[in-house]
């Protein structure tokens, strides 16, 4: 099903220059991501996970080797609004409704008042928050929140969605109930997703490849193609073939973990 | 209703001590007087009163008490003396008299007005320099914080010579002190406010391929509202001071500042006390409107706490 390579590194080396000398975020870092996949980057904290997304999104720059996303470089693809990216926080201007939140990135690119209306209702529905528009950020809660920052990424239309730990500050209920809302999403739009997380079962829930990534260098030790089928009820988390996913997953974390 | 309450005990707690401090401060001078008019007053002689405990001449002669909250010319006028003049010369005197605190006000009030706008105008273009550009943070900045260490009381005559010599004069050099006092809360305010935006908001807007206008209108700017409200207020109450200590050095005939100056020089005391307290409540006022004016803002914003 990987057609066509959506994003692709090659020996990427990313070092910091901190002031207790150079740190390397990324080393050798080799992967391919197709049209439509859902790529989840999973590893401990300092393994560079987010780092990496951050380089597809040119916030930064690789210090070696190179990246191509949509086939040109990210600052091109980031000129040509390739991408929406959501991040840990919802980070929602507190000064504006929730949909003129997500008319923000459409004001930025110059979208037509009627195009903005249009697209504005179009993802409030995706994200299941129809009727939250003139609200504001304070008077919804943390998860519909997150649910109307991913509205903001999708409303210009980017076939790359990238989220770095989207869910990270929110309860396990919740998390679960924007799990399966996410895939659904993924499915109508046929988008490609790059997704940090922290956790295994959301990972392993999620994608259809998941990158397992160590610290110390940052690096990928391992890829893992899911066998689980495209449609995932939450139950499919207690068959044999998930926690199979997920003991690689965990294997995977514990080789990379020096525990220094 | 109980906050209420405690609010009026404060106030009636500082009105009696006002009361009970006019007694050692003008017995004195009350018992000088009476004895001029023929009263007998222990002891006698100002001389031998001179260097006496003021509150046991008060404990020797208390039938000069209530005098010393009637004087003429107290050395601390009693509560409502003040009231009494600051009624007389606001409610009771057309405001085209040259005693009327109306007049007054307004004469400080418009040149309060004047120097807060230009002190404000400039405060915000110096902070967005500021925020802009790291020369300006690093050669602005010190100068802006410098400028404040120096008694305005001992600048004010120097900018109202200079000005005067160019041909400035009127309303304008006391706005420009007005405008020099009330700048800095404006740029300090204003700066931490356009930094307030998080390295993840700027990072959103760097997704967005957002050119640095857009930053600044959608976010930096609205993100700085709060903060230029808290800086507002206390820039309105340093433009007034700033207006009556520029009319001070002057020998200006109308405003609150030439107000205090005539009443020190011919020693009407309660005429200066009515002019302090005229000048407390227009600092009060703007305070209390420009509050208001932020209320109204940030509810529109969607930002009311």
């Amino acid at each position: 099903m990987n057609t066509e390579a959506v994003i692709e590194a090659r020996d990427l080396n990313l070092t910091f220059q901190t002031n207790d000398g150079p740190v390397q975020a990324l080393k050798d870092v080799n992967l391919t991501i197709g049209k439509g996949d859902f790529v989840s980057f999973i590893g401990p904290s300092g393994c560079g996970k987010t780092t990496f997304l951050r380089v597809m999104a040119a916030l930064e720059h690789p210090t070696g080797g190179s990246i191509t996303v949509n086939g040109m470089s990210p600052d091109e693809a980031r000129r040509n609004r390739a991408y929406g990216y959501v991040f840990q926080a919802a980070g929602l201007y507190p000064w504006r409704t929730i949909a003129r939140n997500i008319k923000l990135p459409l004001e930025i690119m110059g979208y037509s008042k009627a195009d903005q209306e249009e697209r504005v209702n179009r993802v409030l529905q995706l994200v299941d928050l129809e009727g939250f528009g003139s609200k504001y950020p304070w008077q919804l809660s943390g998860g519909m929140q997150q649910r109307a920052s991913i509205a903001r990424a999708l409303a210009f239309d980017a076939d790359i969605l990238l989220m770095d730990e989207p869910f990270g500050a929110l309860d396990e209920i919740v998390r679960d109930h924007l799990n399966e809302q996410l895939l659904k999403l993924w499915a109508r739009t046929n988008k490609t997703i790059g997704f940090v997380t922290h956790s295994i079962p959301e990972a392993v829930y999620l994608s259809t490849k998941i990158v397992v990534m160590s610290p110390r260098p940052g690096r990928i030790t391992d890829v893992i193609d899911s066998p689980l089928p495209a449609e995932r009820p939450l139950d499919i988390r207690d068959t044999p073939e998930f926690l199979e996913v997920a003991h690689r997953v965990r294997e995977g974390l514990r080789a990379g973990h020096s525990y220094d | 209703m109980r906050s209420v309450l405690a609010v009026l005990t404060v106030v009636a707690a500082i009105v009696a001590i006002w009361y009970a401090a006019c007694l050692p401060m003008n017995i004195k001078g009350v018992l000088t007087e009476a004895e001029r008019a023929g009263a007998v007053v222990s002891p006698e002689g100002a001389a031998a009163r001179r260097a006496m405990s003021p509150w046991a001449l008060v404990a020797r002669n208390g039938f000069a008490i209530p005098a010393t909250w009637e004087q003429e010319r107290p050395r601390l006028p009693a509560p409502h003396q003040v009231a009494v003049e600051l009624w007389q010369t606001t409610v009771n005197k057309k405001i085209t008299s040259k005693r009327s605190l109306v007049y007054h006000g307004w004469v400080t009030l418009s040149a309060t007005l004047l120097g807060f706008a230009i002190g404000t105008g400039l405060g915000i273009l110096l902070a967005v320099g500021i925020v802009h550009s790291r020369v300006m943070d690093m050669s602005v900045m010190p100068w802006a914080i410098v400028s404040q260490t120096i008694p305005i009381i001992a600048l004010a005559p120097m900018i109202i010579v200079v000005l005067y010599s160019v041909g400035v004069q009127g309303i304008i050099p006391k706005a420009v002190i007005s405008a020099y006092l009330s700048f800095f809360p404006v740029v300090v305010g204003m700066v931490k406010g356009l930094r307030s935006p998080g390295p993840m908001q700027l990072d959103l807007l760097k997704t967005y391929f957002a050119s640095g206008g857009q930053v600044f209108w959608k976010l930096r700017l609205p993100a700085s509202m709060p903060y230029l409200f808290a800086s507002l207020k206390i820039g309105i109450a340093a433009s007034l001071v700033g207006a009556i200590v520029g009319e001070l050095p002057t020998g200006a005939v109308a405003g609150l500042g030439a107000r205090l100056l005539a009443g020190s020089y011919y020693g009407q005391t309660v005429q200066i006390w009515a002019a302090l307290f005229a000048a407390a409540i227009l600092a009060a006022c703007l305070v209390g409107l420009l509050g208001l004016i932020e209320r109204v803002t940030l509810k529109r914003m969607g930002m009311a706490a």
